[in-house]
């Protein structure tokens, strides 16, 4: 089926096509996302059925979205057999109002077939994903920071624990309910001996 | 005024005087090469380095002394406080006693020790314990690693330097220092150009000796702070930093004395004079070399843009004049006073050049990394040196019973010589290997 | 995987454990106030004598939330602030990231606009690899290079002082394209900038290519496999070094890259020389990229009609530019409303800087700055 997540969520203003007088329009709008289908998807959806949940193409851009469990298999798949062999980039995006709040977002590169990918899983806020750093060495430190930022476990990953922020900070910066003006005010009292004003 | 004085006392007055003069003058010239080495360094990097402490920065080190020696002395809680005192004073006393054995010129002598060369390298070796103490007592990792690594390096190359200076003891038959200077005014030639590999292996190993670059990992900024100077702040920082400039200069003079000729004019043995004066030609390079200087400093100093700054020209100039004015009058003097005044003149302007090659090698080169040090030494310094001293011994051998011409039965030794520092060169195995262990390292602990 | 559970137990607990001949190891930490490491870096290593047996890089000393804060300001509220996060390339990131915003809208800058913008990028990669030339070689003890390098440096900044006001931290670019015309003697002074630059580029390989100290510091230290580059993100200068022929610039042609004749300089080892040889190499075809655009700037409007409020239908983008770190990335998601839902700026110090374990293993303490150094990290970009 193909069940897009990102149009999901209510936009708060209609698209974007309001005009604001006496300026001209856009040169051209960019169309919303359309479900796609190509011989990467083909082959996808062969490989590992129920655990795609779908492709769009956004901005021509290729988004493939999978099943959680599955995230490690279908790494490796694309590493090993579509010759996907740079992770580019690991990140996750919170959609607090969803019931799988986050969006953990693979960015693939292809050297042999000059070609990216988006890969895109769904966790809930205390759901763990299998950790894809025994596939792209990359996703080490890139995990480390998802966690360390959002919250997101990843099992399988061999040393999961804080990067940018101190080792004892609690909670997670980037999430939607982490105010922009909250600190762990705790910890800066104890470490860095100032009453934080925030 | 000879007869002022009991002549039990009367042969130490001079070495007395000699002394102090050069435990005063040493730490103000020493802060005056630090200056010039700044100067040199801001010219080389496209700058123009201290200008704002009196003009041109010529009061810059009267600045920095102030500021030392009034800065708070600092000792680390854990240091052992006797040896964190000693040590510097280890440094400097060492390397101010060497001094007394120094030539500047045939008439400033403090001691003509008849083993004055060994006296200045043992001397020397000694500063090693200021380094190591003061390594071991400031009672922090990266100080005891600068300690070790450099009392390493000056061991290390202290025999190279050995060895080099050997070649030339050979040559000049005596350790005096006075007699090697007599040595190649008899020989007719400095024994730079007899052992001119004699004098690469010093130079090196002079540069090695006193952390200089590209030797100075021990004190390098980026590694490891300052190396066994880390803790050290302050009048007692001084003291090393006077150490290291001071042995610059000996080893300098130690160059100088045996390979440069020493207070020997160019061309020494050419002796012709001005007609109807007993003044020689050469003898008149001088006093028009310091003339020369002079006029330069009055020409260039009405386009200084300060007026400060043309005065302190226009006083440079003066100086030169009045240095000039000496020289040439020396000329006119008893031959003691001309030989004492132009030996000094000669000796400190090749013991600046010296100075000033350290310089441009330090701003030029980038620096070895500890093993590779380590590596030139014991590899190719070393086994150089060997060779060096055995091919000039094989040279005199050809020399007195065979009776060669000195330079035929020097050319295929130095030939020799230089056919094995080529293949000691190009013997890149052991860096290979090095950097090979490394990647192999790598790989085998990777996935 | 045992690395990494070595890496673990180094991580969490300061034992020292005993090596073969039963003497200590040592850790040493070096930094984040450190001469050498470049910004605040903390790198935790583990010797054995001089050697390295193992490493860690502790990070998040500049951490400064950017990307939170993206998520409270507007499209154009926001393009300052990425100049501050590799902020010896400010130009860089802002192409990068008003190219991304440009791609959400749907939108493209006009051609003059993009020739300029690849005029500027380029300049401020020739201002990049000549810092990192400069401190890179300074780290080594080679005291002169760092101040030549300035002194070209110098001239570029002045460039962009002139053309919009800021030597660092630039915010030259819109989205859209560019706010401000070049001024008059733009071109003329670009040319005669990329002219002065062969000699310079001559000069600074005198005192170093060839020299044998370098070389020795340099040659077979820190070697990183293509194989290992690839799998561990490392993109930029790093990759190229190690073998592999990849730039953004070819690959997916942004800007006006794809009017332009340049090269891609490999070399073939990954260690350090290779990655100094390329980033030299590279500031040369800068130039030759820098002298074609400029005698190729077309008329016409500098700015995209795009309104002045930006809404970008909801959804999202992935745009990369080839930053001098490497491949710079902004994920950009639109929720529809003013305020960007979520930037995520893909960090090409980041990733490179997580191929330090790998580069140095079995390197001794001297080699650990050298490999620092020429991987080129900004912990600006490091920690965002």
């Amino acid at each position: 089926m193909v069940d897009d997540p990102t149009t999901k969520e209510p936009p708060s203003t209609p698209p974007v096509t309001r005009r604001v007088p006496g300026s001209a329009p856009p040169r051209e709008v960019p169309p919303a996302p359309i479900p796609l289908e190509n011989e990467l998807t083909r082959r996808l959806n062969e490989r590992f059925g129920r655990a795609v949940l779908g492709a769009t193409l956004d901005r021509k851009q290729a988004i493939v979205s999978v099943e959680a469990g599955q995230l490690r298999e279908i790494s490796k798949y694309c590493r090993e057999e579509e010759s996907f062999e740079m992770l580019v980039d690991l990140t996750a995006v919170d959609w607090p109002k969803r019931e799988k709040r986050f969006d953990v977002v693979l960015n693939l590169y292809s050297f042999t077939k000059n070609e990216r990918l988006r890969l895109k899983a769904h966790a809930a806020q205390n759901e763990s994903l299998p950790s894809v750093s025994s596939v792209w060495e990359a996703a080490n430190w890139l995990e480390r920071e998802c966690f360390d930022l959002f919250g997101i476990v990843f099992e399988g990953h061999p040393d999961l624990r804080r990067i940018l922020l101190p080792d004892e900070w609690k909670g997670h910066p980037l999430r939607k309910d982490y105010d922009i003006l909250q600190q762990d005010t705790e910890w800066v009292r104890e470490n860095l001996g100032i009453e934080s004003g925030q | 005024m000879s007869h002022l004085i009991p002549s039990s006392i009367l042969p130490l007055v001079v070495p007395v005087l000699c002394a102090v003069v050069i435990v005063l003058v040493l730490p103000l010239l020493a802060g005056y090469i630090v200056l010039v080495e700044r100067k040199v360094m801001a010219g080389m990097q496209a700058r123009l380095g201290p200008m704002r402490v009196g003009p041109h920065g010529l009061l810059q080190p009267i600045a920095d002394a102030l500021k030392l020696v009034l800065k708070e002395d600092i000792i680390p809680a854990r240091a052992d406080k006797v040896m964190f005192w000693l040590a510097p004073l280890v440094s400097v006393t060492m390397a101010l006693l060497a001094y007394s054995a120094l030539p500047i010129g045939p008439a400033f002598q403090i001691a003509d020790l008849n083993v004055g060369l060994l006296f200045i390298v043992a001397v020397s070796s000694l500063g090693i314990y200021g380094i190591v103490l003061g390594g071991w007592a400031s009672n922090s990792h990266y100080s005891l690693l600068g300690a070790m690594r450099s009392a390493a390096q000056l061991v290390s190359y202290e025999t190279a330097g050995g060895l080099a200076l050997a070649s030339v003891l050979l040559l000049a038959g005596s350790l005096s220092m006075k007699d090697i200077v007599q040595a190649q005014l008899d020989q007719g030639i400095w024994f730079a150009f007899y052992v001119p590999f004699g004098f690469f292996i010093y130079l090196v190993a002079s540069i090695a000796e006193t952390n200089r670059a590209p030797f100075d990992l021990p004190e390098a900024d980026s590694e490891i702070v300052a190396g066994y100077m880390t803790e050290y702040s302050g009048f007692r920082w001084s003291l090393y930093f006077l150490a290291e400039y001071a042995n610059m200069i000996i080893v300098a003079g130690i160059a100088t004395t045996l390979f440069l000729g020493g207070w020997l004019r160019p061309l020494a043995r050419y002796r012709d004079h001005f007609p109807g004066t007993s003044v020689e030609l050469l003898d008149a390079v001088p006093p028009l070399l310091a003339l020369a200087v002079a006029l330069y400093c009055f020409h260039l100093a009405p386009k200084q843009p300060v007026k400060i700054q043309k005065l302190v020209m226009a006083g440079a100039g003066g100086a030169c004049a009045v240095v000039a004015l000496a020289l040439a009058g020396a000329l006119f003097a008893p031959a003691s006073v001309m030989q004492g005044v132009h030996g000094a003149f000669w000796f400190l302007l090749k013991v600046f050049t010296y100075i000033y090659a350290f310089m441009w090698f330090r701003f030029t080169f980038p620096r070895y990394r500890f093993d590779q040090l380590m590596r030139l030494g014991w590899r190719f310094l070393i086994p150089l040196a060997l060779v060096n001293v055995i091919g000039v011994g094989i040279a005199i051998v050809l020399r007195e019973q065979f009776d060669w011409n000195p330079f035929l039965s020097l050319v295929p030794t130095t030939l020799a010589t230089l056919g094995v520092a080529m293949w000691l060169v190009n013997d890149d195995a052991p860096a290979a290997a090095a950097n090979l262990e490394a990647t192999i390292a790598q790989s085998g602990d990777g996935e | 995987m045992k690395a990494e559970r070595e890496t673990a137990a180094f991580g969490n607990a300061q034992n020292v454990e005993t090596t073969v001949l039963g003497a200590d190891e040592i850790i040493l930490n070096m930094g984040p106030q450190h001469p050498s490491t470049h910004g605040v870096l903390r790198v935790k290593l583990r010797l054995d004598g001089e050697r390295v047996v193992d490493s860690e890089c502790i990070i998040g000393y500049l951490h400064r939330g950017v990307e939170k804060i993206a998520e409270h300001r507007s499209y154009q509220q926001f393009a300052p602030y990425v100049d501050r996060m590799d902020y010896v390339a400010a130009v860089s990131n802002g192409l990068g990231y008003c190219e991304a915003v440009e791609k959400l809208l749907g939108a493209e800058a006009p051609l003059r606009a993009r020739v300029v913008r690849t005029i500027l990028t380029e300049l401020q990669r020739i201002a990049s690899h000549l810092l990192w030339l400069g401190t890179h070689a300074l780290d080594i003890g080679a005291l002169t290079p760092i101040f030549y390098a300035f002194r070209e440096r110098e001239e570029i900044l002045k460039i962009f002082e002139k053309y919009c006001g800021a030597r660092l931290t630039t915010h030259a670019f819109r989205i859209g394209g560019l706010q401000y015309e070049t001024y008059d003697t733009f071109e003329r002074d670009v040319k005669r900038f990329c002219d002065d630059l062969g000699r310079k580029i001559d000069e600074y390989e005198t005192l170093l290519t060839a020299n044998r100290i370098w070389l020795g510091r340099t040659r077979g230290v820190g070697v990183l496999s293509a194989a290992d580059a690839i799998a561990l993100g490392v993109t930029g200068p790093a990759l190229r070094a190690s073998g592999v022929k990849w730039d953004v610039r070819k690959a997916m042609p942004y800007a006006a890259y794809d009017r332009y004749e340049f090269d891609i300089p490999t070399r073939d080892s990954g260690d350090t020389y290779d990655r100094y040889s390329v980033r030299i190499e590279e500031m040369r075809q800068s130039r030759r990229i820098c002298l074609q655009a400029v005698e190729d700037i077309p008329g016409g409007p500098i700015m995209a009609r795009i309104g002045k409020v930006l809404k970008p239908p909801p959804g999202e983008v992935y745009h990369s530019v080839e930053g001098p770190k490497g491949e710079l990335g902004y994920y950009i998601v639109s929720d529809g409303t003013i305020q960007p839902y979520r930037v995520r700026v893909r960090p090409p110090s980041f990733l490179n800087l997580q191929a330090f374990q790998r580069m140095a293993k079995g390197a001794m303490i001297a080699d650990v700055v050298a490999i620092i150094g020429s991987i080129d990290i900004v912990l600006g970009e490091v920690d965002r």
